[in-house]
């Protein structure tokens, strides 16, 4: 009784019923397909969120003050002993390439939400920032037409705005922009400037978007108090902790800060944004492959439901290769091969279907396949099928033949 | 009613003739067969049945034994005895010398496929399966080469005079041609008994009497056989016949027809 033998023994069990084969076949198929699928989906959508991360720059670093930004300031602000707000005097002091040398530039951001409108269409920017031109080097934020705003600008006063794609969109659908006035908030911008596409980070499009110099965003819409933020551009990546020394150095001094605990201000870097993305989105990922799991294991409890049906089924049969000298392990090599094959077959055709089915984009993400979550879903659907396959296999080979020859 | 008829009279003949036919037998022959004390009970304390109760059998090389009874004289508890199938509650079995009720399940499964060529009455073939590697699967559970079990196949097919219908399946054959695959199934590991169980009982006149000529044939050419049957047809054509009845052998006479 050789391997081979055997092998076609099982197959000639497996064509017996081509219908139920395929059934059970299709089962562990989708069970792998899907493990694959949803776990491209994951991954592709981290690999989405830092690649727009890093299309932001890595080596920014945005200092926050406790008023305003992004919030939850407030219970830092309580520990602190004499809170300070960031002002415009924090980013022009930053500017210094002697105690500094390794910030390039810093420029100070005064943040508002205001609806604008051209007409009758309006928009309400994700961001709309009243900064310094170094800002657009500093943000990674480049010009498709038109220009930047200017120091001259700045200092003027003059009411010009850079705005992203979405706004622009929305603001003058199939018309160009740059030289055409929105109104925001009731003030009026000349658009001088339509940036880059810069796509989404993940939290928010950063194509919905109003630039204008700080000046008149503080002397019209917010009113010359503090700044939101500042954003600082370390000189390169490598840097960028020395920067942030630099920052806490400088900042410390002008805010008289005693406890480096309690600062009255806060700074994100990239880095800091990557690894927080990249954790929800491990999450993400972690979840859709339970859900894939549950489905590849019920695609082998259909393995052990139909080997079962199998077994009973052919429980003549098996008495009758007993009777002539069958050995229990050639009857339990046969049921075991079929099972395998079973799950090894559904596992080839689910590892098909998911590449396949990785090639779409899927509810906004074009999934990228993880070659380590192949592996895992095919060697499982295998190990499934030895697992559930043996305890047929067993009990059938256990059967006494005369017990199995009188079975009907 | 006709059976039980026929087995009262044997039952008066038959017990004359006993003592000779025992007193006849060489002892010094190594039996193929040797069952000493065979019980069979179902059940347990006093709802216990006994299918075989107290049995002893000896069967010499190149013997063609019938055995006959009513229905549930225990004649198919004891086939199943004697092909292994089934294991006795107690008493003790030689096959061929070999103690095979001391045996595991592992090396009954060798002394299945290599001492005894069994024969069903509902045939049981692999369904799906051709006729050849029908008679080839038992040859394949002990290992033996392709080509040699092919070769030896094809021969036992030529035996019982079926080599046009090799690539056969069993749903293509009839009935007396499907026995007589059974046949060379049980023929071509080269066992040292032919168990049949009621082999003629689902076959019409013309097959049965193929089959019964065949069974002569192969008893003619040495080898031992051991049938069961309700006919008396059939029971003719053996050189001994025992007569079974509520698990106990009552009756175990040379044929004198036969032997004519």
């Amino acid at each position: 009784m050789n391997f081979l033998e055997m092998f076609r023994f099982a197959f000639g069990g497996l064509s017996t019923n081509k219908t139920r084969t395929s059934l059970t076949t299709l089962g562990i198929a989708i069970g792998v397909a899907s493990v694959i699928i949803l776990i491209a989906v994951g991954n592709g959508s981290s690999l989405a969120i830092q690649k727009s991360i890093d299309r932001l720059g890595t080596n920014t670093i945005t200092i926050l003050g406790n008023r305003g930004g992004f919030g939850g300031g407030r219970a830092a602000a309580a520990r602190a002993v004499s809170s300070q707000p960031l002002t415009i005097g924090d980013a022009v002091s930053l500017n210094d390439s002697i105690k500094a040398p390794d910030i390039k530039q810093a420029a100070p951001v005064v943040s508002t939400n205001v609806t604008c409108s051209n007409g009758a269409n309006t928009s309400t920017p994700g961001t709309f920032d009243g900064t310094w031109p170094s800002w657009f080097e500093a943000s990674n934020t480049s010009i498709k037409v038109g220009n930047f705003f200017s120091n001259d600008d700045v200092t003027n006063g003059h009411r010009v705005a850079v705005i992203g794609n979405t706004t622009a969109t929305d603001l003058f659908p199939g018309q160009n922009p740059i030289g055409q006035t929105i109104s925001c908030s009731g003030v009026k911008f000349t658009v001088i400037g339509l940036t880059n596409l810069k796509g989404s980070n993940g939290f928010q499009d950063g194509d919905s978007l109003v630039v204008a110099p700080i000046t008149v965003v503080q002397r019209s819409i917010t009113g010359f108090s503090n700044i939101n933020s500042i954003l600082v551009q370390a000189k390169s990546a490598s840097v960028q902790n020395n920067a942030q020394t630099e920052i806490n150095t400088i900042i410390d001094a002008r805010h008289r800060i005693k406890n480096v605990n309690n600062r009255d201000y806060r700074t994100l870097n990239q880095a800091s944004l990557l690894a927080t993305s990249s954790s929800n989105s491990a999450v993400f990922t972690t979840l859709l492959g339970v859900v894939a799991a549950i489905s590849l294991l019920v695609g082998g409890i259909g393995i052990t439901n139909i080997m079962l049906v199998t077994v009973i089924e052919r429980t003549r049969e098996i008495g009758i290769r007993k009777a002539i000298g069958a050995p229990k392990r050639a009857i339990l090599s046969q049921f075991i091969i079929e099972a395998t094959f079973l799950s090894l077959f559904g596992g080839v055709i689910g590892v098909l279907g998911g590449f396949l089915g990785s090639h779409f984009t899927i509810v906004g993400v074009k999934p990228v396949v993880v070659p380590s979550s192949v592996l895992l879903a095919f060697g499982v659907s295998v190990l499934i099928g030895l697992f559930f396959g043996g305890y047929p296999a067993s009990r059938a080979a256990a059967l006494r033949p005369i017990e199995a020859l009188r079975y009907e | 009613m006709a059976v039980d008829l026929v087995v009262a009279v044997d039952l008066v003949v038959n017990t004359k003739n006993l003592a000779t036919i025992n007193s006849n037998r060489n002892e010094s022959i190594l039996p193929v067969i040797e069952i000493k004390d065979a019980v069979k009970r179902y059940g347990m304390g006093d709802n216990s049945i006994y299918a075989l109760a107290g049995v002893n059998l000896r069967i010499v090389p190149g013997e063609y034994v019938a055995i006959m009874g009513p229905s549930g004289s225990g004649k198919s508890t004891l086939m199943n005895m004697m092909g292994c199938l089934d294991i006795m509650t107690s008493g003790s079995y030689f096959l061929d010398g070999i103690e095979v009720s001391k045996l595991d399940e592992n090396a009954l499964a060798v002394v299945r496929g290599h001492k005894i060529g069994f024969i069903f009455q509902s045939f049981n073939l692999i369904p799906r399966t051709n006729a050849l590697l029908n008679v080839e699967l038992p040859m394949a559970y002990q290992g033996i080469k392709k080509e040699e079990r092919k070769s030896r196949a094809i021969k036992a097919l030529e035996i019982v005079g079926l080599s046009d219908r090799l690539s056969h399946d069993p749903s293509e054959l009839s009935g007396g041609q499907q026995q007589r695959v059974a046949v060379a199934r049980a023929l071509a590991t080269r066992p040292a008994l032919l168990l049949a169980d009621e082999p003629t009982g689902a076959l019409d006149s013309k097959s049965t009497a193929d089959l019964l000529d065949l069974f002569d044939q192969i008893n003619a050419a040495g080898r031992t056989v051991v049938l069961i049957t309700h006919e008396n047809e059939v029971a003719n054509r053996a050189k001994r016949v025992v007569h079974m009845r509520d698990g106990k052998i009552i009756s175990d006479e040379i044929n004198e027809v036969s032997i004519k």
